[in-house]
């Protein structure tokens, strides 16, 4: 049972502000990623979690326990590095033994030498060495224990980062993007691996990346930092379909949301030549948010439209580029009304598609929009979200 | 054809390239240390033109000197007071000084500064400071109740006083060269440690700075042994290897054999035997601090 919330945690560096008052909630068992550029205080937010930082003001609760005074092994947590932090002069075997060395052994057993003639340190010696097997076994890295790190692969040195994380039996699982130092290919074996763990250990994980795509695949929920604000958190559909601002819909999604201009105006939305019957309650200019797969090209000869074409609005786009990604392609260009903003589409191909029918297609395109799916934004990038029917207004009123 | 052509075209600039260094190395070692091997064969002295051959007569003599066995007990009893101060105190105030934020760069350069500095003209501050008369320090011990210390006149102590005059000039170096091994240890293995429970100083020091400091501590070790061999200025300015012959240290009898007494055939011998020692260092050196290299 392990329930961590983080109580307005503040922290700068100097005079540099890392962390603006951060508040969140993770789970017992909850699987959560803090996911953000680099240089937004994630990590920063994780170390305070460890012990290895301590905030300016707020406070790290571990089962409503404060945390503030305890030193970093007392908290029941254990940490993953980023490139692992194994210890390069012990073999596999006794990093991992480490954490139960230092529990199970007092000081002057651990000194030099002392572990095999003080009688504490050989009371000990099974126990430590079952801790390891366990462990080792569990990962399938039982064949290395007598290794150097130096010696293995970088899906190894992790998993023995991982074993030496767990073999302390820990309540809260802490991870610096764990996956950055592997390749691509290892990446998404490992995690599959990593969200295994989770599901079997049934421990409360705390995940750092700055790769969205890691973040909402491997988490239950996503709180996304930026500059040391917590901006959302939520499931990883709700930051995807319903974000709170425009900086998470800009961070989530691959390739980036299209931002456009728009005009809001009695109960209208005025992009380019297409008028939309939508109220958001505003008069002005509104910032308009188009997922790339949302976009429709139902003329485009050898492209699935995506929406029948009485739902949606049209709007004339001129293509620049066309990428072909394999089951799908993605066309870049801007709207005929906007020119310079970049516009992508993501369209599946159909059976009809072929390069040459593609690139033989006239520059200007005829796209569609599906009013449901936009996101509108304020100036200030917050969401706008249209005013509800006269009819339910009266109703709830 | 062509391409062994180029083959012994390539051979020839390699050997034209290499023959620099050669040159200067046969030069600058080979050829006076053969000389040096070459003149201890004789019984060649600075006073005389007649010179003949004696074989090993050098060497002989040497192992049967009750002299060279007591400039031979010398240095390496004052090596073993040297040389745990030189490593033991540089690697503390190394790591006292590491953790140090505000005033570090201050005190690293404090404690460099006697390395700065010329030792000959050092010795003499140290004499003064010494003497067994008008010494700050013997002052100092008086004001304290402490017996007045007659620190180069007494055989007993004459070699303490020397090492400590060393490892102040020494200790600045080491503490540089530890300093550079301690800010090469990544600071996250620290970390990894605290979270492991190895936080007490001890568990630290014992299970990451000093595996981690191996090569260093290797280098330090190797390079304090053979200044400690090479112990010679401070013989020669302050005591002469007196009294009564108790700081005649190896270095300092081949200078007396070769030009006080002008037996150079004899100085060659010794100088010969010096160098096998410091030789014998620097193998160790070459061949342990590759193996203590974990990364």
């Amino acid at each position: 049972m392990a329930q961590l919330t983080l109580k307005n945690i503040k922290k700068s560096f100097g005079d540099t502000p890392v962390l603006h008052d951060i508040s969140l909630d993770v789970n017992d068992g909850e699987f959560v990623s803090l996911v953000g550029q680099s240089g937004c205080g994630k990590s920063t937010l994780l170390r305070i979690i460890a012990g290895l930082e301590q905030p300016d003001s707020g406070d790290v609760l571990i089962d409503g326990q404060s945390m503030l005074n305890a030193a970093p092994k007392d908290r029941n947590i254990a940490m993953v590095f980023q490139d692992y932090a194994l210890y390069p002069h012990m073999s596999v075997g006794e990093n991992m033994a480490m954490p139960l060395v230092m529990a199970s052994l007092p000081l002057y057993a651990r000194l030099p030498m002392m572990r095999s003639i003080t009688p504490a340190g050989r009371k000990a010696q099974p126990h430590i060495r079952e801790g390891v097997e366990k462990v080792s076994k569990q990962l399938h890295i039982d064949h290395l224990l007598d290794r150097k790190p130096a010696q293995l692969s970088g899906g190894q040195r992790q998993r023995v980062a991982l074993g030496r994380a767990l073999v302390r039996d820990p309540q809260v699982f802490l991870m610096d993007e764990p996956l950055s130092n592997l390749d691509a290919k290892l990446r998404v074996q490992v995690r599959s691996e990593i969200t295994e763990l989770h599901a079997s250990s049934g421990l409360t994980f705390v995940y750092v990346t700055h790769d969205q795509v890691e973040a909402m695949t491997m988490s239950r929920r996503v709180a996304l930092l930026q500059t040391g604000h917590l901006l959302q958190v939520g499931t990883p559909n709700d930051l995807f379909s319903d974000p709170a601002n425009l900086d998470v819909a800009q961070f989530i999604g691959s390739p980036e949301i299209n931002i456009t201009a728009g005009e809001s105006r009695a109960g209208q939305i005025t992009i380019g030549e297409a008028q939309l019957p939508i109220d958001l309650g505003a008069t002005g200019p509104v910032q308009i948010g188009i997922r790339p797969e949302t976009i429709s090209v139902p003329n485009a000869k050898g492209l699935v439209a995506a929406h029948a074409p009485k739902q949606g609005h049209m709007v004339t786009f001129t293509k620049r580029l066309i990428e072909d990604l394999g089951p799908e392609v993605l066309i870049h260009g801007a709207f005929a009304h906007a020119p310079d903003g970049i516009i992508r589409i993501r369209a599946q191909k159909s059976d009809a598609y072929s390069n040459a029918g593609m690139l033989a297609q006239s520059e200007a395109l005829e796209v569609m929009l599906n009013p449901n799916q936009l996101l509108f934004f304020g100036a200030d990038g917050q969401r706008l979200r249209p005013v509800v029917g006269a009819a339910t207004r009266a109703e709830m009123a | 054809m062509a391409a062994s052509k180029l083959q012994r075209a390539q051979t020839r600039l390699a050997y034209l390239l290499v023959l620099p260094a050669t040159l200067l190395i046969l030069v600058i070692y080979i050829i006076p240390i053969l000389f040096v091997f070459l003149g201890s064969l004789t019984d060649y002295t600075l006073v005389s033109d007649y010179y003949e051959f004696v074989g090993f007569e050098n060497y002989q003599k040497m192992f049967g000197d009750k002299v060279f066995a007591n400039a031979l007990n010398n240095t390496f009893f004052y090596a073993v007071l040297f040389l745990p101060g030189a490593f033991i105190i540089s690697l503390i105030i190394a790591i006292a000084i590491q953790e140090q934020k505000q005033f570090r760069s201050i005190l690293e350069v404090l404690y460099f500064l006697p390395v700065t500095s010329t030792l000959a003209a050092m010795a003499l501050v140290w004499a003064a400071l010494m003497d067994s008369g008008q010494g700050v320090i013997n002052n100092t011990f008086q004001l304290f109740g402490l017996p007045r210390v007659n620190w180069f006149g007494n055989e007993d102590v004459v070699l303490y006083s020397l090492a400590i005059i060393s490892l102040w000039s020494i200790i600045g170096f080491n503490m540089v060269l530890f300093l550079a091994g301690l800010t090469s240890i990544p600071k996250n293995l620290y970390e990894a440690a605290a979270l492991d429970g190895a936080d007490h100083p001890l568990d630290k020091f014992f299970r990451v700075t000093w595996p981690m400091l191996g090569p260093t501590a290797m280098f330090v070790a190797v390079t304090s042994s053979i200044t400690a061999f090479k112990l010679f200025d401070t013989v020669a300015i302050l005591t002469q290897g007196g009294p009564d012959r108790a700081s005649e240290v190896f270095l300092y009898l081949a200078f007396l054999e070769g030009f006080e007494y002008f037996n150079m055939g004899y100085s060659a011998a010794l100088s010969l035997f010096f160098l096998g020692i410091i030789f014998l260092f620097a193998l160790v050196q070459a061949l342990f601090s590759d193996r203590n290299v974990h990364y």
